[in-house]
């Protein structure tokens, strides 16, 4: 089962016929079998309308009308068939392809809002851009993992940076009364996180797990310990900032059902779309994201050819940390409003989850943030109109989806080789 | 994270005093190591701790802002509410964690002390738990859902069967630790057979429990009090309540006799048996343990099969020790989060997260009497908490502040073998 990571040009020119891996199709069969049980066995009848227009967009489109129990039905063969696919090539010894993976979720999914909403009408456009607002904290979160990772420092202080982002954005939010002194503030935060978590585990070579683990206590006691004693006592004058208003861009947000979820957003959505842009490019395609990786895989290296490995992470954790303290700002600035305690509620860990998920990517990790972001939307939604499932359920899927897409599809990840590992100079 | 992040938990600051201490004299020696022991920077690191929250305390107090507002004019107001405010909330932290002068006879006034040892007993199982996962280089921190777990499993038991009293809460603790050590040996298993990274398995699993116990516990009929909206169990029947071992007038259980005979239990595991041998091997250098013919992936089941069993002694504490009148979804108590700090803290050794968690059980005894008496949030305690295990970790830092001689600066010789961790 360990051969799955294999490249593929090494595993063709070895013996590749004796390499077999059965994961993907076991979880497919699972799903398969879920979908199977739930979806046609414990069937509900009537028609599944999907809303893909608001009213007030300059393109109309016609709601799609799913008669419920033959669209589950069709479905359902459709996933027989993939896992099916999967199966063959699985005993041919060949990779099951990404799109397949992809076609296989699209289609489970499809089918369970068929599902859940027999009889009601789903806002399609409404899930989508929940989605957006409910992952932009964890798309920051999760690009501060990468970069901080892939210097090579273990970033389990997302926590604590989104919380003091949030926190320290509020409170120069309000006493200024300007949001954009609240972002700036934001950053600031994110960065002192991420100077101790620098501090702590390159000068003092303390594990990085230990700060990181640390750092988020030490966040959460604070910002609260200060809620309690200085935001509460003038709520107006401490805590209680200006918003970002939406912006609507021009004829891109009119496109049908993407316009209104991408691009009638706060700046903050706006300023998430460059940032995970800039990181990717960053990364991959110049100078500093090369400094950044060699670094992070192999310090030694980077020290011969005269890349000053300790200065190199300090200066790009607390790079991470700013745009850490970023997601931070979105929860005071960009949706909810005043600061509270614990207001992060563990989204630095999905983050981290993230990060982990996305193999260490920029592109990927934001994807995985967006799934997570989705789940969790998707409870709202299906709780407003009340499907059949109890909500619990519908909080866990998830984090169900993420074990079984963890466990059975991603497999054995592995991350910068010398993240978490401090470099001493001889 | 990579593997080996976790690996290097309990010996993080470690390596650098290797072979310097030759040719010193046996007086400055002894000094030197009475300045640089571990238990004197323990000692300042608390201090050290305190007195940042002791700046904290006096910045936000009212008292000391108005008086400081008027500085110049007369110093000594301002000093004088400093003083007030922190020997206020510091003596009532003490009298809350250790010893209450107020009260008449020393049976009345050592209750709090018993308040720390109950707090502690949770804490110290959970971290045991954690701090062996850490030592074979395994991160837990699905504490949550291994307590959430084990507290329901045990709770179950606790308030549906109607058992003879002895029989009933030796099954309730079993049927919790099992319940625990098999949320936790789940996350072993997956790591084991499919390389799932064990950070996001029990983060993920964390949820989990909390929704499974959530619906379980508005559903009639599985986990809800009958008769009841509320989403919260029964109370637990007479016979599986842990007993009080002090009698009546104090809240020791006997949860914490058990949280010692597993203290002895998790140091026998680690330092006495073969299995702890391997698991220490793991945690060192899996490879190298698989190279010597350990079965690494089993080991990883192992491990956390009992590192979850131990979490879940905690959750078993906190429903049958601590809240017996029924639990809801957060019996946990964040608990399960705390836990890695005391692991932390105790450097994943049994002995020392023996004493970190009494240690932290002190600081929550103490922080409600304080939050009670004085008014500050109990929140300056997880503050003073979290820089108590920083500083601890970084023994450097303490030296610089309190002017300490630097350790083995005297003969640093540079080793002809570079020392840094070469990346694999």
């Amino acid at each position: 089962m360990t051969t799955t990571t294999a490249p593929e040009s090494i595993s063709a020119s070895l013996e590749s016929a004796t390499i077999k891996s059965w994961k993907a199709p076991i979880a497919y069969a699972i799903f398969t079998l879920i979908a199977i049980l739930l979806f046609v066995v414990n069937g509900r009848d009537g028609v599944s309308r999907f809303r893909l227009s608001n009213e007030a967009d300059v393109i109309q489109l016609a709601p799609i009308d799913n008669p419920t129990r033959l669209t589950c039905i069709l479905l359902v063969v459709l996933l027989i068939a993939i896992t099916v696919y999967a199966t063959w090539l699985s005993s041919r010894a060949k990779r099951v392809p990404l799109w397949l993976t992809i076609l296989f979720a699209v289609a489970f999914m499809w089918a369970f809002l068929t599902w859940a909403a027999a009889g009601e009408t789903i806002p399609i456009t409404g899930l989508l851009l929940g989605t957006v607002a409910l992952s932009a904290p964890l798309i920051f979160g999760s690009l501060g993992g990468v970069i901080s990772e892939r210097v090579g420092v273990v970033n389990v202080a997302i926590e604590g940076q989104l919380l003091a982002g949030a926190f320290l954005s509020a409170f120069v939010a309000s006493v200024t009364g300007n949001p954009w002194a609240g972002l700036v503030a934001a950053m600031v935060a994110g960065v002192l996180v991420s100077f101790m978590l620098a501090v702590f585990s390159i000068r003092y070579i303390v594990d990085q797990v230990i700060v990181g683990v640390v750092l988020n206590v030490l966040v959460a006691g604070l910002t609260s310990f200060l809620y309690s004693t200085v935001l509460t006592s003038n709520t107006p004058l401490f805590n209680s900032p200006p918003r970002f208003p939406r912006i609507s861009i021009p004829i891109l947000s009119e496109i049908p059902i993407l316009g209104p979820v991408l691009f009638r957003q706060t700046v903050i959505i706006y300023i998430m779309y460059i940032a995970v842009f800039v990181v990717w490019w960053g990364l991959f395609r110049t100078k500093w994201g090369l400094r950044l990786r060699a670094v992070g895989e192999h310090p030694q290296a980077a020290d011969t050819v005269g890349i000053r490995v300790n200065p190199t992470r300090f200066w790009n954790v607390a790079i991470a940390g700013a745009i850490a303290g970023f997601g931070g700002a979105y929860f005071t600035l960009g949706s909810v409003g005043g600061f509270t305690k614990e207001m992060t509620a563990g989204a630095g860990f999905i983050a981290l989850a993230a990060v982990i998920f996305g193999r260490w990517d920029p592109i990927r990790a934001t994807l995985a943030a967006l799934l997570f972001g989705f789940a969790t939307n998707l409870q709202n939604v299906l709780g407003a109109i009340g499907s059949g499932v109890p909500s619990e359920f519908l909080l866990m899927l998830p984090y169900v989806v993420t074990i079984f897409a963890v466990a059975g599809l991603v497999g054995y990840v592995r991350g910068p080789a010398a993240s978490g590992k401090p470099y001493i100079k001889a | 994270m990579s593997e080996a992040t976790a690996t290097t938990a309990p010996s993080a600051n470690e390596p650098k005093r290797a072979p310097e201490y030759e040719e010193r004299s046996r007086s400055n020696e002894v000094l030197s190591d009475i300045l640089n022991g571990n238990f004197v920077i323990s000692i300042l690191a608390v201090l050290f701790a305190l007195v940042i929250g002791a700046i904290l305390i006096a910045v936000t107090n009212e008292d000391v802002q108005t008086a400081s507002g008027y500085f110049f004019a007369a110093p000594g107001d301002t000093l004088g509410a400093i003083w007030n405010a922190v020997s206020g909330a510091y003596g009532a932290l003490f009298q809350g964690s250790i010893y209450n002068f107020r009260r008449d006879g020393f049976l009345d006034g050592i209750k709090p002390l018993t308040d720390t040892l109950t707090f502690a007993t949770p804490l110290i199982a959970a971290a045991l738990g954690i701090g062996i996962a850490f030592r074979v280089g395994l991160f837990n921190i699905g504490g949550r859902g291994q307590m959430l777990i084990a507290a329901a499993c045990a709770g179950w038991v606790g308030f549906s069967f109607e058992l003879p009293w002895g029989v009933h809460l030796a099954l309730a603790l079993l049927a919790g630790v099992v319940g625990g050590a098999l949320w936790g040996g789940l996350v072993g298993l997956l790591k084991a057979r499919t390389g799932a990274h064990e950070v996001i398995l029990t983060i993920m699993l964390n949820y989990v429990a909390f929704y499974l116990i959530s619906w379980m516990l508005r559903t009639p009929g599985l986990l809800q009090a009958p008769g009841s909206v509320n989403p919260k169990s029964p109370a637990m029947l007479e016979t599986a309540v842990m007993p009080e071992i002090l009698g009546p007038k104090y809240n020791l259980h006997l949860g914490f006799l058990l949280v010692i005979a597993a203290t002895i239990f998790a140091w026998w595991l680690l330092n006495r048996s073969s299995l702890g041998f391997t698991f220490r091997a793991v945690g060192e250098n899996p490879n190298a343990a698989r190279v010597a013919g350990i079965n690494v992936k089993n080991t990883y089941v192992y491990a956390m099969l009992i590192s979850g069993g131990l979490v879940g002694l905690a959750g078993v504490m906190q429903v049958l020790g601590t809240v017996t009148t029924g639990f809801s979804a957060g019996i946990d108590a964040g608990i399960g989060f705390d836990a890695i700090t005391v692991a932390l803290l105790g450097r994943s050794k049994p002995w020392g997260i023996f004493a970190a968690g009494v240690l932290f059980g002190a600081f929550k005894a103490g922080g409600f009497a304080m939050q009670a008496a004085e008014g500050i949030p109990i929140d300056i305690v997880t503050v003073v908490q979290s820089l108590i295990v920083l500083f601890i970790a970084a023994p450097p830092l303490i030296r610089a502040v309190f002017f300490l001689p630097k350790q083995g600066v005297r003969r640093r010789t540079v080793p002809s073998v570079s020392k840094e961790v070469t990346a694999k």
